[in-house]
């Protein structure tokens, strides 16, 4: 299984980097969206998979009893993905004013105005 | 008490943008909300660096959950310092622009903005937990995407651009780093992290996860060879905007440096310790000579804040590589003194141009002129900052620099150390091509007719955190040797692990 999801999270970095290298800033900004779910992944991976069981301690015992799986990293990405669902509303809101106002989505075409 | 001032740093920036908010439509009452906080806020700072002075580091657990397992906040002299000197720039920046934004941009928010991006300043120097620490940043970078962008001109939207993407990519970098290295380690506070990964007989693959930490935090901090989005960026927004970003920034991502290289990855210092020193030294000389090309007023600027970021780092790597620990400490000091010193300059020397630009009605060296003339005081103002960050004595970059240098010699690095030298000339020379464009020529007349003259109440509101900057340069360089014992002290905690793992693992009576 984390093999699967290793070989995932590298075609996410891929795919990310590879729709950074476009030149339109639409792909830019799916592209950064690739590479913050592949870290997100990543962190999901490294961290340990166990499966089916939750770590809920059982009535009357203090610890758990069994391994069960670490909830700490489905914490950190929950945080990751709210973050990065505030930073993709506000890179759409952006691309969608330079759009308005250069009339374009080259970067290369926007370079005139940079003085 | 020590609690309440622990988080009073958060709680009060919180609070101010949070009742601006409440204020959306009176701009008169968020005006008064934001000054009323930045003074808060710099009181709040003062107050703890009193108290971790006295008290040594203070932590305090949110929640009361133990050490590793809850949420961490610690304040050593260092962080405590970050958080004085974030005040400081704070409340000049808040009534410098009292004088300066324009209506639009208030209305929209911009003081509630101010405070957001404080508050994610300041809780990045006082987490002790990494994830927390991508939080803060994060908080940070949202208030900052915004500030850069508000307004909508042409220049700060293709600014905005390189600035968010890059930012990004960093931070989804550094994300990455945190998740491996919470796979190895299954922990994230600072001081567990420093302990277990102490245990670890893989030091290789530490130091490997330390460099994805050293080019997240780069790009942030604008090293060698990461800077490009800051030029980019700084020169877009209104002038109190970029102050404000060129005070400190970038100065997080070198905290955040810091603060890793000296408590985590230690294990392979003579690694990743010189290979800070070689980034510092290009850092330098690639942001000099960037401004020598440059011939707008900011972007002189910008590529300085590169350099000095270079200095900054210099004292790091030095520390690392350092074969006795008092060599260690007077170069970690002087790092420590360097930002104290660069976050005042910048600041100031960013509030001297918007005032230029005020004046003579654009950034374009070539096009400004006639201020020593017109303007003396204004003049005066400009030379303080500017012979400080060339170095000059008796000013406050001159003990910056010596002590860098000092401790570069003393650790038998002459080639950074030479290099160092070098680059405070050429600082000097791009301060008297300043010099000579803004103030010592005449006004060119092709741009008398943009020139917008200040009123008496705007003068006073832009001329006094300038002149309070100023005499705060000329206390730090007249007062070196108490200013340089708070960083020797910083210096000291932060190169005595044990006491900052003590303070935050073992539980307090």
């Amino acid at each position: 299984m984390s093999t699967l999801l290793a070989i995932v999270t590298g075609c996410l970095y891929a795919a990310g980097i590879y729709m950074m290298l476009r030149r339109s800033l639409f792909k830019l900004i799916l592209g950064l969206g690739f590479l913050s779910h592949g870290a997100n992944l990543m962190i999901f991976t490294v961290g340990g998979l166990t499966r089916g069981r939750a770590p809920i301690i059982e009535a009357g015992e203090t610890v758990p009893l069994q391994p069960t799986a670490d909830p700490l990293p489905q914490a950190l990405i929950l945080t990751a993905i709210v973050i990065g669902f505030a930073v993709a509303a506000y890179s759409l809101a952006l691309f969608h004013r330079v759009n308005q106002t250069f009339g374009s989505d080259d970067p290369d075409e926007l370079r005139v105005h940079d003085q | 008490m020590s609690n309440i001032l622990l988080v009073l740093p958060l709680l009060i920036p919180l609070a101010t943008a949070a009742a601006s908010l409440l204020a959306w439509r009176w701009t008169s009452l968020q005006r008064v909300f934001a000054v009323t906080g930045a003074v808060a806020l710099l009181g709040s700072g003062i107050a703890l660096l009193a108290m971790v002075w006295r008290e040594g580091i203070c932590v305090t657990q949110a929640g009361d959950w133990p050490a590793p397992f809850g949420i961490t906040l610690v304040a050593d002299v260092f962080s405590a310092v970050m958080v004085v000197l974030a005040g400081i720039v704070g409340l000049a920046t808040v009534i410098f622009s009292l004088g300066s934004i324009d209506r639009m941009r208030e209305a929209f928010g911009y003081y509630p903005l101010v405070h957001a991006l404080l508050l994610g300043v300041c809780g990045a120097f006082l987490t002790g937990d990494l994830f927390n620490l991508y939080v803060w940043f994060e908080v940070m970078l949202m208030a900052s995407f915004v500030l850069l962008a508000l307004g909508g001109e042409r220049p700060q939207l293709y600014g905005s651009i390189k600035y968010v993407t890059l930012n990004l990519v960093s931070s989804a970098m550094f994300l990455a780093a945190i998740g491996i290295l919470y796979g190895i380690a299954g922990t994230l506070n600072m001081a567990d992290l420093a302990v277990r990964l102490n245990g670890l007989d893989n030091p290789a693959l530490i130091t490997a996860i330390g460099m994805l930490f050293f080019v997240a935090f780069g790009i942030k901090a604008a090293v060698f060879p990461l800077f490009f989005w800051l030029p980019a960026s700084y020169h877009t927004p209104p002038g109190a905007i970029s102050a404000l970003f060129a005070g400190l920034l970038t100065k997080v991502g070198v905290y955040s440096l810091i603060r890793v290289f000296t408590l985590i990855f230690v294990q392979e210092a003579s690694y990743t310790h010189l290979l800070i020193l070689v980034v510092s030294g290009l850092t330098m000389v690639t942001g000099v000579l960037g401004a020598v090309a440059q011939q707008e007023f900011r972007r002189v600027l910008s590529f300085h804040i590169v350099s000095q970021i270079g200095y900054m780092t210099m004292g790091l790597g030095l520390a690392g590589l350092a074969s006795s620990s008092t060599l260690a400490r007077l170069a970690l000091a002087g790092s420590i003194f360097y930002i104290m010193h660069h976050i005042i300059v910048k600041t100031n020397l960013f509030f001297v141009s918007s005032v230029a630009r005020r004046l003579c009605g654009t950034f374009e060296l070539k096009r400004q002129g006639g201020l020593y003339a017109t303007q003396p005081l204004l003049t005066l103002l400009f030379l303080i900052p500017a012979f400080s960050l060339a170095g000059m004595p008796p000013l406050s970059g001159f003990f910056a620099k010596l002590s860098l240098i000092k401790a570069g010699l003393a650790a038998e690095e002459y080639v950074i150390s030479a290099t160092a030298l070098a680059v405070g000339l050429l600082t000097l020379f791009s301060m008297t091509k300043i010099w000579a464009e803004a103030f010592w020529k005449p006004l060119p007349a092709s741009s008398e007719q943009d020139a917008q003259p200040l009123t008496t109440s705007q003068r006073k509101l832009l001329f006094v955190p300038i002149g309070c900057l100023a005499v705060l340069t000329l206390c730090i360089g007249l007062g070196a040797e108490p200013v340089f014992s708070v960083a020797t002290r910083a210096a000291d905690q932060l190169l005595e692990r044990d006491e900052y793992i003590r303070a935050v693992l073992e539980p307090t009576p």
